[in-house]
């Protein structure tokens, strides 16, 4: 079925290296619209790596990578801009702004980006903190809050602006697994009602067997295996069904 | 050698961009606003005090001189010429790259390292926009009204230390304080330290803004910025001196 499907983002032949260290090498892939992707392989693989390009905080070497058909890499800023509108970005350690409250960390990109009158903005964030069970904390400064609802915040910001694309870097890491699995049905539920596309960059096998519609290993910056969870659980190679032999 | 040219090269085209990009809408004026009582209004009363122990000790030192010369009625102009025309404007600068710039530089970095500021591009805002033009615009219009606040600071503490001594009236005080101060000795040398802001400024966010060394960066970003911005701020003013005699020639203390 998502074979049928257009293309949300298509990594074609990507390299990235830092100085003379080689992070990705001829990484190709494509995350049909709808679709959410699992991203799996060791510490330093260059999973966030490949997220980061995906949203040109970093740019390729070489290759493109194409969202919703532009080639990000080579945006004016004006697209850029109107392309990263589309994407929410969950950063690994939440990333909120330290000097704003939770509240504000969330209307920050509305009032930037929408022209959502004030009582808009005021219900578009309370909803958003609803999803994740922070509607209390809003008023909280990010030294406040504790790791798991600093990860829960960093999703909340990432969905206020309802997003088509879900970027995330590991959603549950640092969490403990009842937290971890709430995060996992959130994500189930936008993917369902929404259709959003997530890529998500994960250590935890069991969320991502419960998110995940496709995964994609990636060993030593090559990818090593892309396919469904029942293919990779026949995959050749040891790395990848040990990666995903855990659950 | 070759290392500090491309350092001098890079603070210039940062601080280029940060002006040709103020003028450019959004203007960031809640930002800005921000900024401004952080460094401004924060930076407030450690200039006061500094200012008036400033005047009390400038006074003290002076007055045995001038005293010896029988010429204790000057005391007063001394420390209005002197605090209007040099160490108002100098000193502020030093204090606000102490305090504000190293609070600049280490937010930045801070910032930098915990992926803040990947953050704020990741929402389509432009960081650069957002969290360095506001912060040299306040550094730029902070510098002048602190300065204002350190000047008259030390002619207050001028004044308590004169009347501790010699009993002259304030009304006295201040008269000759200002018997011979000419709007040239007030305006260029208040009007300097907004050079001072804008290198206070452009050089903290510059070390904070670009540092990829992680939490290592932070303190390495909040050094660098005190050091840079005050000796940059020592030699720019040997320069604005010397245009500020070129323009007004009476401004000699």
């Amino acid at each position: 079925m998502s074979d049928e499907k257009s293309p949300a983002i298509v990594l074609d032949h990507v390299s990235k290296a830092f100085g003379t260290k080689p992070i990705l090498r001829d990484l190709s892939f494509t995350v049909a619209r709808g679709d959410a992707l699992c991203v799996l392989g060791r510490s330093g693989s260059g999973k966030s790596v490949t997220l980061k390009l995906m949203i040109r905080l970093l740019r390729p070497d070489s290759g493109q990578i194409r969202i919703a058909g532009d080639n990000i890499a080579e945006l004016e800023d004006e697209r850029l801009s109107q392309v990263r509108h589309k994407i929410g970005f969950l950063f690994q350690n939440a990333a909120l702004f330290d000097s704003f409250s939770l509240h504000d960390n969330l209307a920050l990109p509305l009032r930037r980006l929408t022209t959502k009158s004030r009582q808009e903005i005021e219900e578009a964030v309370d909803g958003a903190l609803n999803r994740v069970g922070l509607a209390a904390d809003k008023s909280k400064m990010p030294a406040e809050l504790s790791g798991g609802m600093k990860k829960r915040a960093g999703l909340a910001r990432a969905l206020v602006l309802e997003p088509d694309i879900l970027l995330m870097d590991e959603p549950s890491s640092g969490l403990d697994r009842i937290t971890a699995s709430e995060i996992d049905d959130l994500l189930v539920d936008q993917k369902t009602r929404q259709r959003t596309t997530m890529v998500i960059v994960t250590h935890d096998v069991m969320g991502a067997r419960r998110v995940g519609d496709r995964f994609a290993v990636i060993d030593q910056g090559r990818l090593l295996a892309f396919g469904t969870s029942d293919e990779l659980d026949q995959h050749e190679n040891a790395v990848v069904r040990r990666l995903l032999g855990e659950s | 050698m070759t290392k500090f040219f491309e350092f001098v090269g890079q603070v210039t085209l940062f601080g280029l961009h940060a002006a040709a990009r103020v003028s450019r809408p959004p203007f960031e004026v809640r930002q800005i606003w921000i900024q401004l009582k952080e460094i401004g209004s924060r930076s407030c009363a450690l200039v006061t005090a500094s200012g008036f122990a400033l005047g009390v000790v400038m006074t003290l030192h002076t007055r045995s001189t001038l005293v010896a010369f029988g010429a204790e009625a000057m005391i007063p102009r001394a420390q209005s010429l002197a605090f209007f025309v040099e160490i108002g404007p100098l000193v502020t600068g030093l204090l606000v790259a102490g305090r504000g710039g190293s609070g600049i530089g280490a937010v930045l970095a801070n910032m930098r390292a915990t992926e803040q500021i990947d953050a704020v591009e990741a929402l389509s805002i432009d960081s650069f926009k957002f969290l360095v033009v506001p912060r040299i615009v306040a550094c730029v219009v902070a510098l002048p009204l602190l300065t204002m606040f350190m000047d008259f600071a030390g002619l207050i503490g001028g004044f308590c230390s004169e009347f501790a001594l010699s009993h002259l009236s304030l009304q006295l005080y201040f008269r000759r304080a200002f018997a011979d101060m000419q709007l040239s000795n007030f305006i260029p040398p208040t009007l300097k330290t907004a050079v001072f802001g804008f290198i206070i400024g452009t050089v903290s966010s510059f070390f904070g803004y670009t540092t990829n060394e992680g939490a290592d960066g932070v303190g390495r970003a909040a050094t660098n910025s005190v050091v840079v911005s005050s000796l940059l701020i020592i030699l720019v003013d040997v320069v604005l001196v010397k245009c500020i005699f070129l323009v007004f020639p009476g401004n000699s203390i």
